[in-house]
């Protein structure tokens, strides 16, 4: 069919002059003159311009936004290292009861011990499961948890009259780890994989150095191998007095099956927003809280929540920490959802989570074996990676042709091109709430996409054609950058 | 395609053509390429110095971005302006209307270590 | 389990398929002996019910703004959150999407967040803004970075009237940085720009204000702007939201990079998260802002579309050049906040801002007026301002009005010891005349 009315209008241009979306109260104190108390110069010359609607058209615009977007709710979303799984209605509606909402952050503790006491048990759920001595629930996302990290590990080292500025990052890293080093002030060097994609140990002990601070290694790594020398590489790093981080981007892989502390780990950070259930927002928010051994434990950000003769409380009394990274405590909100999320598993079924998310990730690749090139052999723990080298050279279909395609069959594109070391990469992550069959009619539909792509490749090239619009001219974007509306003056 | 003749390259896809006393630079046409839409070109100052072996700008295209490296000690005494509003022209001409900048070489006997037409050409 | 789509009659299935006896044959890289063996020790699965009887409970046990008249605010404000927000932004279309890196699946939020990006610039004045940073504190940090970078410069200053709690947050992101900080100091309340101009030198990359400041009052911003940029540094200002529907916008006053807390526009107080934090600029920094951005362009048939643009400046290309580690931002706060902007329009966001003004300048006439309590500073301001009490302990206050049910303020001893007699008052718009006379009340009962 025809797509008629494309486009949704903005905002700006549907504003009618006069109409607002709000019933404000009239002003009931005696009014004071604004520009006998304020001087001129910091007055508004002029109103700010927004739009005018009434409320019923702000609803059906963002309504109509809404209609547009894939999600997890309505699609199969297998994008790797994102956790992409259902994220429970309970969550939901434990974050939105008004006695979490309406906390102030500086309110009297007395006042606020619900939510002390909710921040204190997620405290303790996710040092257990990281089997670490302590956890920060400060960082504001996974990218500011490695950042809080390395501050910490930094801090350490200081303590003990160090000035160690080195991090070793493998090749397969998540490109948060090297900017966060960057933040922090510190070099990065890349060690090598191994043929098998895991850390290559002779590229690391040639590349240690006494001025290493750590090596940060996500795993199962992103290629969805978990590398079973990691208590090596814990020694590695030990022995020259350097820090193991680990990524907990995966976690969902390991949770309840081995933990990060037992394994040599120092420190971490956790996604709650991946492992924990908690929705990604369209892209946050997320919250990134860090786990460290006890070593570590003095430098983590101040306040602590803590619980000292029956009452929880701020502990501010750490002369070491490194200090605040976020304003007031974190990520409250998000919070709420992950400890809901993880009381309702408990102890069993944290564990049938990492164990049917690495049930499903193997049965699908199984599944595309026979279609798609697997660089990596199975098994694989949470999520896998194929590459569509084949279609390329056979056809001239690349990844992203796949992707676009899968798009008109109703499923979110798995992540692409990523990680850098895969040509034609596709890093698929099932988790583990998807049913037998979503994953059946995705291996499918795989299939059909591989077939199509020696019997009618122009498929895959105009795709998508179910979308609001066809592929995006992103260079036109790059070259000139059109980033706001502009009222004609 | 055979590359230019006029000229020296690095391995790094970078092009030095003599023009009087200076020196053009700009990227290969199989960098351009392997860059695909070219979207931004960060080029340095009229004014600063640069050396062999260093950066003086970059190129970007919508998911990549890519140093442009100097194979000779010298000062940059123009920048192609033009770029500024159309990146595109190093795809569409790389080894002429695509150049980035003009230098005033220091030693013009260091054109002599960059590689010779032929070198290049067997190295991509 | 119930969040589990795989029954455990097709795990069997499953694991035939793949060729493997047990699920634990996929841990089999995992080494034995780091294996738990058993299970974690956390408590026992709980059902739907006791878990929502228990989670009732603990959100009953607080005594929050929703339950006790507030007069908080110190960065989080108690404002009116028109119910459209709630209804719009918790659609699971939003809620459930990830980061709309495939432009076609997601045109719905990159559209909503050009529109935030827009009005964002709108009520700045300033040219350029990203999709969102995770909140005020961090964005301040982030912009002293950008101003180094920018400048190439390693001294910055910043009012000790910016809320201490950012100060702190760009203390420890600087202190891996080859940077010094210097405070401004502002014993009247505001800076004051020959003392400013005094601490500016060659090596200043930017001066740090906030405008209205931590203690609520306007700062001569203009003044200011002239002094740092005579040096050839930066002007970085953290704003109030919804200050900006009355007092000048950072545009108009030469700021150069403007940071804000956008908890104010429709988003919950939360105990402190998840905020929203904004960063604008103007256009020539546009490739050193930290975060996503969104543009306007076309698809292949010329019809307008949108999509993440400018991600070279991003940590997932540029690695470890980019000019942040952001990846996750706060996404569904800026939906949020669009939609706010959005229902409120033009007019309404003028009148609630007026209303904040009018309400926090009857509170303190009113407060003013009774023996042993002023105004601790004569700056104007805008609808958060801190009383002096000169007789009694500033605990007293609380005490007295929390018994009265209400939220009197913040004490600002912890910050400022010079200040321990001193309260931060905040009245929004919600605040009605009733209120606010219940709060002068208490004043009135214990300064007699």
């Amino acid at each position: 069919m025809e797509k008629i009315d494309h486009d949704i209008k903005l905002l700006f241009e549907q504003s009618v002059e006069g109409q607002s979306g709000v019933n404000l109260p009239q002003c009931d104190v005696p009014e004071a003159s604004v520009s006998e108390a304020i001087p001129s110069a910091l007055l508004a010359a002029t109103p700010v311009r927004l739009p005018e609607m009434c409320e019923r058209e702000v609803t059906r615009h963002f309504t109509r936004l809404s209609e547009r977007m894939m999600s997890v709710d309505a699609n199969f979303y297998p994008l790797g290292s994102c956790t992409m799984k259902y994220n429970p209605k309970i969550n939901e509606w434990a974050a939105d009861l008004p006695g979490f909402t309406a906390g102030h952050p500086y309110q009297d503790v007395q006042d606020i011990q619900g939510s002390m006491e909710l921040m204190y048990r997620l405290r303790q759920l996710l040092e257990e499961i990281a089997g670490l001595s302590e956890v920060s629930l400060h960082p504001a996302a996974g990218a500011h948890g490695e950042l809080t990290a390395m501050m910490v590990v930094r801090a350490y080292f200081r303590d003990r009259g160090e000035n160690r500025d080195e991090v070793l990052i493998p090749d397969t890293a998540h490109g948060t780890n090297p900017a966060s080093c960057a933040l922090c002030g510190e070099r990065v060097t890349i060690v090598k994989s191994t043929p098998e994609g895991l850390v290559d140990l002779d590229d690391l002990a040639a590349k240690i150095t006494d001025n290493t601070a750590a090596m940060m290694i996500t795993n199962p790594n992103t290629l969805g191998l978990f590398d079973k020398s990691i208590k090596k590489i814990a020694d590695i790093l030990h022995q020259r007095g350097a820090q193991l981080y680990l990524d907990g981007a995966n976690m969902n892989a390991i949770m309840g099956q081995v933990r990060p502390g037992d394994c040599g780990v120092d420190v971490m950070h956790y996604n709650l927003h991946k492992t924990f259930s908690t929705p990604h927002g369209c892209g946050g928010p997320g919250a990134g809280p860090i786990a460290v051994a006890e070593h570590l434990a003095p430098f983590l950000p101040a306040p602590q929540v803590d619980f000292v003769d029956g009452k929880y409380v701020w502990d501010f009394n750490r002369p070491k920490s490194i200090g605040k990274v976020r304003t007031f405590y974190g990520q409250f909100g998000v919070m709420v959802r992950a400890y809901t999320y993880i009381r309702a598993l408990g102890h069993s079924g944290i564990k049938n989570v990492s164990d049917k998310a690495v049930l499903a990730a193997n049965y699908l690749g199984k599944k595309l074996e026979p279609f798609y090139t697997l660089p990596y052999p199975l098994p694989c723990m949470h999520e896998f990676v194929i590459s569509a080298e084949k279609q390329k050279d056979d056809h001239g279909i690349r990844a992203l042709d796949i992707a676009k395609q899968l798009i008109d069959y109703g499923i979110h594109p798995p992540t692409i091109y990523f990680p850098l070391i895969v040509s034609e990469c596709m890093m698929i992550e099932p988790t583990e709430t998807e049913t037998l069959e979503t994953l059946d009619r995705f291996a499918a539909i795989m299939q059909r996409i591989a077939e199509q792509a020696r019997t009618n490749p122009e498929l895959a090239h105009q795709a998508p054609v179910t979308t609001p619009v066809s592929r995006v001219d992103e260079v036109k974007a790059a070259r000139e950058p059109n980033l706001r509306w502009r009222y004609k003056e | 395609m055979p590359v230019p003749q006029d000229r020296k390259y690095l391995k790094t896809h970078e092009w030095f053509k003599p023009e009087g006393d200076l020196v053009v630079v700009g990227i290969t046409d199989h960098a351009a390429q392997e860059l695909t839409d070219i979207t931004f070109v960060q080029m340095p100052k009229v004014g600063t110095k640069i050396s062999a072996g260093q950066s003086f700008g970059e190129v970007e295209s919508v998911k990549a971005t890519s140093e442009i490296y100097s194979g000779i000690d010298g000062e940059v005494v123009e920048i192609n302006e033009e770029l500024s509003s159309n990146p595109g022209l190093i795809n569409s001409d790389a080894f002429n209307a695509g150049w980035i900048i003009k230098v005033r070489p220091s030693d013009t006997s260091q054109l002599e270590k960059l590689l010779s037409p032929g070198d290049y050409e067997n190295f991509i | 389990m119930a969040y589990s789509g795989i029954s455990q009659k097709q795990v069997r299935h499953m694991l035939d398929t793949i060729g493997v006896a047990r699920i634990d044959d996929l841990f089999a890289d995992i080494p034995a002996e780091l294996r738990l063996g058993k299970l974690l020790n956390l408590p026992e699965p709980m059902d739907d019910l006791s878990l929502q009887n228990h989670l009732r409970s603990l959100a009953n046990r607080n005594h929050g703004t929703d339950k006790l008249i507030s007069f908080l605010g110190a960065g989080s404000y108690d404002h009116f959150i028109p119910p459209v927000v709630d209804a719009l932004a918790s659609r699971s279309e939003f809620v459930t999407a990830y980061t709309p890196y495939q432009a076609e699946a997601s045109q719905g939020v990159l559209q909503a967040f050009y529109e935030f990006q827009t009005m964002i610039c709108e009520i700045t004045g300033m040219d350029v803004t990203n999709a969102s940073m995770y909140e005020a504190g961090s964005a301040t940090a982030e912009a002293v970075l950008m101003a180094r970078d920018i400048t190439g410069r390693s001294k910055v200053l910043i009012g000790q009237n910016v809320h201490p709690e950012y100060v702190q947050i760009v203390r420890t992101y600087l202190a891996s940085q080859p940077m010094t900080i210097e405070i401004i100091p502002t014993p009247t309340g505001t800076i004051e720009p020959s003392v400013l101009a005094s601490l500016i030198d060659d090596q200043t990359a930017a001066v740090v204000i906030q405008q209205p400041d931590f203690f609520g009052c306007l700062n001569p911003v203009d003044k200011i702007a002239d002094a740092i940029h005579a040096a050839k540094g930066l002007l970085i200002s953290v704003v109030d939201p919804i200050s900006l529907g009355l007092i000048a916008g950072p545009g108009q006053l030469g700021v150069d990079i403007v940071v804000g807390e956008g908890q104010p526009l429709g988003l919950y107080q939360n105990f402190g998260g998840p905020y929203l934090g904004f960063m604008a600029a103007k256009s020539a920094y546009l490739r050193r802002l930290p975060g996503r951005l969104i543009g306007m362009t076309t698809d292949h048939e010329g019809r307008r579309a949108f999509c993440l643009t400018l991600q070279t400046r991003e940590q997932h290309i540029r690695r470890e050049r980019a000019t942040s580690n952001i990846c996750s931002n706060e996404g569904l706060m800026a939906i949020r906040a669009a939609i706010y902007l959005a229902a409120m329009g033009k007019n309404g966001f003028f009148q609630v801002a007026n209303l904040c003004f009018q309400k926090a300048h009857y509170a303190a006439s009113q407060i003013v007026g009774i023996e042993g309590f002023e105004l601790a500073f004569k700056a104007p301001f805008f609808k958060e301002f801190v009383v002096r009490s000169k007789k009694f302990p500033v605990d007293k206050v609380i005490h007295e009005a929390r018994q009265a049910g209400l939220l009197a303020g913040v004490p600002l001893e912890c910050w400022y010891p010079e200040l321990g007699d001193c309260l931060l008052v905040a009245v929004t718009e919600k605040r009605t005349r009733d209120e606010i006379d219940a709060l002068v009340d208490v004043f009135r009962k214990i300064g007699g």
